[in-house]
Formats: C-alpha cells, structure tokens, sequence
C-alpha cells in the first residue's frame, strides 16, 4: 500500500492559507472559515499544528464575528450562520484558546436558533436542515452549554426525520444521505441518545456505501467520493459497525486520491485536490487508525485530546 | 470542489484568469457594501444577480436579496396601493428567475433552493404551480437523484396540499420510466407507510396493498438486478411482512410455574431479587400502575421498575424489577409465591413462581464469598437442570401464531420459493442469497418449532463470506446469531453445552450451572431472553468485540471474557448493570491497543451528556490520577462489586493500572489470580 505523503500534504495546506486571489480560492471565499478549519484539524492529525500561528488565527477567527448577534460569518464581513459559527468555536478548541470568546453570547445565537419543534435554522432566514441540528448541538457542547436548548425537542426532531432504511434526511420525509446521517448520528450521540438508531439496519445501509473500488459512496447507485470516508466511517463508528467494511481496500482508495507531486487529496483518482478532501481523506485514515496520525473523534471531529481536554479537565 | 480534473484539460489564457477572478472580487466587495450600507436600489440589486451567477453559494448574496426584497415591498405599501399586486408579483418574478439563473449553474445550490422556498413560503400571491412542477420535472429529468428536487416536490405538493395518494402516483410513474430511482422508491415507501398507518380510504386491506408491492419490487428486481434500489425496498417489504405491530412478552424470569430454590446464603447476601420481563420491541409503560402482585407477602409498592437501557431511554425490550429486601420473606417453609401480572402494550402476562430455602446447602461459608480463587474448569453435567426441564423458548410464541400469521407466512414461503430459485439462475448474486437468508429467518422468527432453516442459513452466509468478502465481518455477525438462535432454540440443543460447577463458595441459586458457549467463533451476542436464568457464564475463547445483550442476565455471578477480542472498557458497558456480577475475567483481549473507540458513545459519560464527572473521578483528581487517561476504566469499575477481576494480556495492564483498580473497586481480593493487599 502506498504512504500519506504527511509533509506535502502540511506544505499543500499550508499554501492554501497564503493563496486568496485565484478564481477558484474566491469562489470559496465565502467558507474560509470552514477551510481554517478542515486545514488546522488536518496538521494537528498529522502532529503538524507547530507550523502554525495561533495569535493571528485567533485574531483572524475573531474579525469574522458579527459583533451584534454573536454568530460568526464564513469570512470578514460575511453574514452571520451557524455553519461557520461551529467551525470558529471548533478551531478555537483546536487552539485551546475558547477563553477569546464571551461564550455565552456565542451560546445565545446558537440557542436561539431552535424552533419550536426542535429543528434548528441555519441563521435567521430561517432555513431548516438537520445538519444545523448537529452544528448547533455540537457548538454547544463544546461550549458546555447544552442547557441553554430543549435537547429532548432537539432529539424528537431528529428522530422524526428517520427513514423506513435506517438513515436520515435534511428534514421530515427527506432521502437518506451519509452526509445527513453523519449529523444525525452525531447529535444523537453527543446528546446520549443513540439508543434511538436501530444500528443494525442503519449499519447495513451503510457498509453498502463500499463499492469495488474500496472507496465509499454516499448514498445507493451514487460515485464514490473520499469524503465520504468521513461521513460514512464516523457514523459506523458511532454505531460500533466499522468492522462491517472493509479498511484495508478504503484506505488503499483513500492513499490513491492523494496528489504526489503538489499535496493534498482529491474526491476521486486523478481529480483537482481541495482542503475539504484533504480533511477527510486524512480524517478518515485517522479513524481507521492509521499509523502516525492523532486518534480524531467521531462525533466532534476533533482529536480525542481536544476533546478529552474539554471534557475531562476543570 | 467535486469532479474536477487534476491537469486541466486546456490551459486557460492567464490574462483571461486574472480578469474573470478581478471580476468575481470586484462583485463580491461591491455586494458586501451593498450590503452593510443597505443600498437597495436597481442597479445594487443587478450588483447581486451577477454575482449569483457566477457563484450561487455565496450565501450573504442571497440574504441581501431578502432584504432587498422585503426593503423594496415596503417602500411600495408604504405608497400607492393599486399597483400593488402587480409590483409583488413582478418582485417575486424577479426572484424566482434569479434562482433558476443559479440553478442552472448549481443544480444542487441550497442558498438557490431555499431562496425560492422562502419566497414561495411568504405566500404573498398564489403560487404558479404548474410552473414549479414543471421546473421540478425538467430538474428530476436531468437528474433523477438530486434530492433538493424531491425536498422541494414535497414543500409545493403540501403548499398546493397534494394528496398522498396523487404524489404515490408520482413515484409510480418515476419507477416507470426507470426501476432505478431509489429517491423514488424512498418516496413511495414513506407515502405508503403514511396512508397504511392512517388507514386512508383505499388502503385499509395492508395484506394487499403489501402483496401489490412484491409483485412491483419482483418486477424490478428481475428487470435488473443488479441496481440496489429494489433489493433496499424489498427489505422494507418483509419487515413490515413479517414484524408484529404489537409489541409482546417474550420471556420472563422467574419463568411461569418455576420453582426456585436458594441457599441461605443466597438469602442472606441478595438484598434484591431481580425480576425480568422482555419484549420483543422496546416498550415503555412497566411500573406500579400497569404491574399487579397478588402474593401474600409481597405487594407492588415493593417492587420497583426500570427499563434496562444505556443512557437516557425510557424505552426498552428488557425491564426490570427488583424485589427489595425479599430475604425477610423466605423465613417460613412454605416459601414465597408470587404471581405477577403485567398489563402493557394491550397484553397482560402472567408469571407465577414459588421461591424456597435449599435443603442441600453448601458447607456453611461464612464470608463473603471468593475466599478461594474461582477457577473456570466447569465439567459437563448430566444432571437434570430444573431451568432446563421446564425451557421452552417457544412457549409464550404460540399464542401469537394462531392469530393471523397464516397470510404473513404464506407471503414469506412464496417468496422464499421464488428466490430459492432465482438463487440457482444466479449463484453470483450477492443481494439473492442474502434476502434469501432474511426471508428464512423471517420465517423461523414466526413458525413455531417444526424445522427452522438453521443450516440452510448458515451455509448461505457461507457463501456470502466468499461472494461479498469485503462485507465478511457482517456476514459473520450475522452468523452468530443464527448459530445462538440455534443452539437455544431448545432444551435438547442447549444441553450440549450445560456443565456443572463444582468449587465456587459463593451464594447461589441452585443449582449453579454453567452455560459454557466458549471456542464457537462467536462475534456477538443474542437470544438472551432465553439464558435469563443463567448465573455462570464462559464466553471464552470466541471473537466477541460487542457484550451487547449481556444486561439482561441480571443473575450473573461469574463471567469469562478472556481470550475475545474486546477493544475498550466502554464495549463492558452492557455489565455495568449487573449488581450480582462477582468474577470477571478480560484477560487476553484487546484493551489499551486502539486508539480509536467505537464504542465511546454507546456508554454513559460526560461526552454524550449521560453521566456527570463522578465523586470517584474526582477523588483520583485530587491523587494527581489523570482521569482524562482512565476515565473508560473508572467509570465502569466503580459501578461492579467485584471480587476477582483477570485483566493480564491487554496492553493497558501495567503496575499503574493494576494500582489505580485496587483503588476504584475497594471489595476486590483478587487481581490476575493473586490475592489483593
């Protein structure tokens, strides 16, 4: 089997940072915030967080905070949603650095984003999707403010967007999706209610995900797509159903979307590579145990130390 | 960021580059000061439409287009009211365009789609809705896939309050023009589960409504199949064909009609005698209301119960009661007799047991017990076994079976027969064999005794090992369970594997079998509700990495693990509720060498919100004990009353382990076979 080419893929990470003004890194100006940290997680998977500033990021974080609502935009001058809200608060754990905030008003555009049913809107336009239930249900929990929501609604609502399948849709009715039901997954498992999944059904839908290739789709009759190794694998791990796959052919497909020459991963063999795939390309091998990469948790998608910290230290 | 090639197929002019990225930033800073200084007149607006464009997921773009709009209805009903619908209607025009401009570049936009719903949802005019259905059949065309399409069909059909019925006519016609749509058959099965639950005019008969829809799934199935969508809906088909919509009892401890007899040690240790109900789906509801006693000794008020489940659920298959403070009971000589009857989910179950003192009673230990190390050399009994005699795992099903499964097994023979014979067309067809397994363990799960398709099963999973190899380990697991499902199924097969022990010294229920399943390559654990009377249990030598099932053995005295192939303290969570629990032995598994967890949520702790940082934490924090690296460890010991614990062969036993053990269970006397200081 091939190797993780560590070093390119820090460098390639690294380069991502610097670059702004190309056509495609404008395109996507809008999610810098979610780069920082798809590209911060990776390097301190790969033990490679040294390479980096955290006074400018927090900085940086901070600039992107819309200072009345309390909520964090994609980038400086963006608009407030709780997308980027969880990856400010996400790196900021990363960084140990969760003092730089007024947690609380953080907590409170959260919080009040949920909707009398349980759902949660994204910001307040009001669009609903379950993967705002996990962004504000794991935002809080880092934030150890869970209280400040009606977990049990919040749970009632997910629970009402499970298919007859096993997986879970955006909303009420909606198709199974990995992605989906890696939110799920993961609200239900922070808010200790997996007990509301039946694994085995929603287990088998899932290691059906694994195609010839040994890469993962994310939903039936679909292409494989590295980043599905993160959303599919983390919810079989949540659901302690990993072994239904088969790691060794998924990593081989994982390590085969690797660029060589510049660094960084592709969704499939041969593609342009992004920071989003390097993330969970990376991430997934992490959670296959790869060897030399930092045991990353399932359910926050932050290493275990992070959260071990956040969790077990007063 | 998806299917983009690595090497650009041409290379692009890079005069031409640099303009179109100066363009793309020249927009962008342009819409954000729009946007902070609420400029909404035409030509900002126009600002924003190129933008989107271009880029459909700037999301701030769009959200100033709400303003705008709203911003620019108002200055419109602030003034002259007679060309207001004809400028609302124009406005929302111009929005909707929008979206179809960003959808043909991004069919899969959600800031696009959910644009257009909040327009839509403002209801300020009556939506076009032949427009919308025909955009939506010219996207679902393009791409028959794409779920914001489906997500968006259901948001006007409820706008336009669509039937059920029509909208299941819908997915019948998606289905037509092509078998392989598996969003159309999620939709239909919702639909249908819809109108079945409700019993909507039409769909009362669930028999042949169900039969109806094997006879379309068939046709799919033969037409190709080798797309998943149809074997994914036949799934759904035979759990509805063969799962009761009522939940029932399953099993019970003490069974109907047993006699027990307990040492006065036994007597004298057990503060509280469990009682144990199981059923076959999770229910809520046991407690004193729905549980009635009728015992001259005991009355409800002594029993209290609880749902046996991790964290937080209220629900549950297996409840529990614990009789409290029952040794004062059975002073007298005619014992304890107790009758129980519980009304929930519209059954009553009745079990009525005798409970008396031993008269062969072991030679007086006066200790706790364990003063001698348990050792696991159980040899194999022939003697009769009370439990045994009286065992009978198909008693409370045969009540059920008379009441109309005969449609259901017919359902489930025809298909089995029709598989059976695709299955010789075909013999590479993985999805055949393994639909031919669940239509037989469906089968089993109602009909009664007779022959159940045990080896038929397990020779097809078999095959599916060397079909399917990548998907093994399902395989396997699946295996286990058939050969559980078999070697319990009845007094004669379990048998087999009873033996008898002789030099354990602690208090009982006699007699003290043994269930000795080591050495069967097991990978999980099942069929529990049948082994609730077991107190000595050896799993041994097996590859077991889940003990899901092992919290309703609520009598468990004695447990061997060892040699499995467990990967962390959390996997023990199903033995944390067993109070009777005394010997256990983990030697030989797998603890300490994954840094992964896959069980971390599956267990009670701080991280999932089910357990506060315990006062035993707390304490090893003040000892300058890193809690962070032990937390699995702790949590699940300080909850055990062990006396003799084996945990050598796993990398996390060192000198510092073994310390910070003696330390959380403070009744243990023996640790890897030698005596605790």
């Amino acid at each position: 089997m091939g190797e993780l080419a560590v070093e390119k893929h820090a460098q390639y990470i690294l380069s991502v940072e610097k670059r702004k003004d190309d056509f495609e890194s404008l395109v996507m100006e809008h999610l810098r915030l979610n780069g920082a940290y798809w590209g911060l997680t990776t390097l301190d998977i790969m033990h490679k967080l040294g390479s980096v500033n955290p006074d400018e990021v927090v900085t940086w974080i901070l600039s992107c905070q819309d200072k009345e609502s309390g909520g964090f935009g994609g980038n400086v001058g963006h608009d407030p949603h709780v997308l980027y809200t969880l990856s400010a608060v996400q790196v900021l754990a990363l960084l140990d650095r969760l003092d730089a905030v007024d947690v609380d008003k953080v907590s409170d555009y959260v919080a009040g984003l949920q909707k009398e049913d349980g759902s949660f809107a994204g910001d307040i336009w009001g669009e609903i999707d379950t993967r705002f239930s996990y962004v504000a249900i794991c935002c809080l929990s880092l934030l150890h403010r869970l209280n400040k929501i009606n977990v049990e609604k919040a749970v009632d609502y997910i629970v009402s967007c499970k298919n007859l399948d096993g997986g879970f849709g955006s909303i009420p009715g909606g198709e199974s999706h990995a992605g989906q039901i890696f939110c799920c997954v993961g609200a239900l498992a922070i808010t200790g209610s997996l007990h509301h999944i039946d694994r085995d059904l929603l287990g088998w839908w899932l290691c059906e995900r694994q195609c010839k290739d040994g890469g993962l789709n994310g939903r039936p009759e679909k292409l494989t797509d590295v980043c599905y190794s993160w959303w599919v694998l983390s919810s079989l791990i949540m659901i302690d159903r990993v072994h239904w796959i088969d790691k060794n052919k998924l990593s081989k497909f994982i390590l085969n979307c690797q660029d060589l020459e510049k660094g960084g991963i592709s969704d499939r063999p041969d593609n342009a590579v992004d920071v989003f795939h390097t993330y969970f390309g990376v991430a997934g091998l992490s959670l296959m145990e790869y060897p030399g990469l930092k045991p990353i948790d399932p359910a926050y998608a932050l290493p275990v130390d992070v959260v071990n910290r956040i969790f077990f230290q007063k | 960021m998806h299917g983009r090639p690595r090497k650009a197929t041409k290379q692009e002019d890079p005069a031409a580059a640099a303009a179109k990225s100066a363009r793309l930033r020249e927009l962008q800073s342009q819409l954000l000061h729009f946007h902070h200084n609420r400029i909404y007149t035409k030509e900002a607006v126009s600002v924003s439409s190129k933008l989107l464009e271009i880029n459909p997921e700037i999301y701030t773009g769009w959200n100033y287009r709400k303003l705008a709009f709203q911003h620019n209805l108002k200055e419109v009903s602030d003034t002259d009211t007679d060309t207001d619908t004809e400028t609302i209607k124009s406005a929302i025009e111009d929005e909707l365009r929008m979206v179809e401009v960003a959808l043909r570049r991004n069919p899969k936009s959600y800031g696009a789609w959910y644009h257009r719903k909040w327009i839509l949802g403002q209801k300020l005019v009556l939506a076009n809705f032949d427009h919308e259905f025909r955009l939506l059949d010219m996207l679902l065309k393009a791409d028959a896939r794409n779920f914001h399409g489906w997500n968006y069909r259901r948001f006007i059909a409820r706008l336009k309050d669509v039937s059920e019925e029509e909208e299941l006519k819908f997915t019948m016609d998606m289905i037509n023009t092509n078998f392989s749509n598996y969003s159309a058959w999620h939709n239909r099965s919702m639909l249908l589960s819809k109108l079945l639950r409700k019993k909507a005019k039409g769909f009362h008969e669930e028999e042949s409504i169900l039969s109806d829809e094997f006879e379309l799934v068939r046709q799919a199935l033969f037409t190709d199949p080798s797309d998943q969508s149809g074997w994914f809906y036949h799934l759904w088909l035979l759990d509805q064909t063969s799962t009761p919509h009522k939940p029932h009892l399953v099993s019970s401890w003490p069974s109907d009609k047993l006699n027990i007899e307990i040492s006065a040690q036994f007597k004298e240790k057990c503060e509280r005698f469990p009682i144990i109900f199981c059923f076959n789906q999770q229910v809520d509801g046991v407690n004193l209301a729905t549980v009635t006693i009728n015992s001259k000794l005991v009355s409800s008020e002594h029993i209290t119960w609880k749902p046996l489940s991790a964290n937080n659920s209220r629900k549950s298959k297996i409840w529990v009661g614990f009789l409290e403070n029952f040794n004062k009971y059975c002073d007298n000589s005619e014992g304890l007799s107790v009758e129980i009857s519980v009304h929930c989910c519209e059954s009553i179950v009745h079990s009525e047991f005798v409970m008396k003192l031993s008269h062969m009673d072991h030679q007086g230990k006066n200790g706790d017990g364990f003063e001698e190390l348990f050792l696991w050399d159980c040899p194999k009994s022939q003697e009769i076994n009370p439990y045994l005699v009286s065992y009978d795992p198909w008693r409370l099903r045969v009540e059920r079976v008379e009441e109309d499964a005969k449609w259901h097994l017919d359902t489930l023979s025809a298909e089995i027969a029709l598989f059976k014979e695709m299955s010789e067309c075909d013999e590479d067809s993985k999805f055949v064999k393994l639909t031919l397994t669940r239509l037989l363990g469906a089968h089993n799960s109602i009909k009664s005794g007779g022959s159940a398709y045990f080896e038929e099963i397990l020779k097809l999973y078999d095959d599916l090992i060397k079909l399917d190899a990548p998907h093994y380990r399902y395989y396997r697991d699946e295996r286990s369970l058939v050969l559980l499902d078999q070697m319990t199924s009845s007094k004669d097969s379990l048998v087999e594997y009873c033996s008898r022990c002789e030099n354990s010294s602690f208090s009982c229920i006699n007699p003290q079998l043994c269930i000795n399943f080591s050495g069967l390559n097991l990978t999980r654990i099942g069929f529990v509700e049948r082994l609730l009377w077991v107190q000595i249990l050896d799993l041994s030598h097996n590859n077991l990495t889940s003990l899901l099932g092992l919290e309703a053995l609520q009598l468990l005295v004695c447990l061997n693990l060892s040699h499995n192939q467990i990967m962390s303290f959390t996997a023990l969570e199903p033995i944390k509720s067993l109070q009777s629990l005394k010997v256990l032995d983990l030697s030989f598994n797998e603890i300490g060498s994954h840094p992964v967890d896959t069980t971390r949520y599956l267990c009670s702790s701080p991280l999932s919100h089910s357990c506060n940082v315990t006062e035993t934490m707390e304490e090893l924090a003040r000892e300058n004990i890193k809690i962070g690296d032990f937390w699995e460890a702790i949590l699940l010991f300080e909850s055990l009353q062990l006396a003799q614990l084996d945990m050598q062969g796993n990398p996390v036993t060192n000198e510092r382990f073994r310390v910070l053990v003696e330390k959380v269970i403070p009744c243990l006397k023996w640790l890897d076979g030698k005596p605790v200081r």
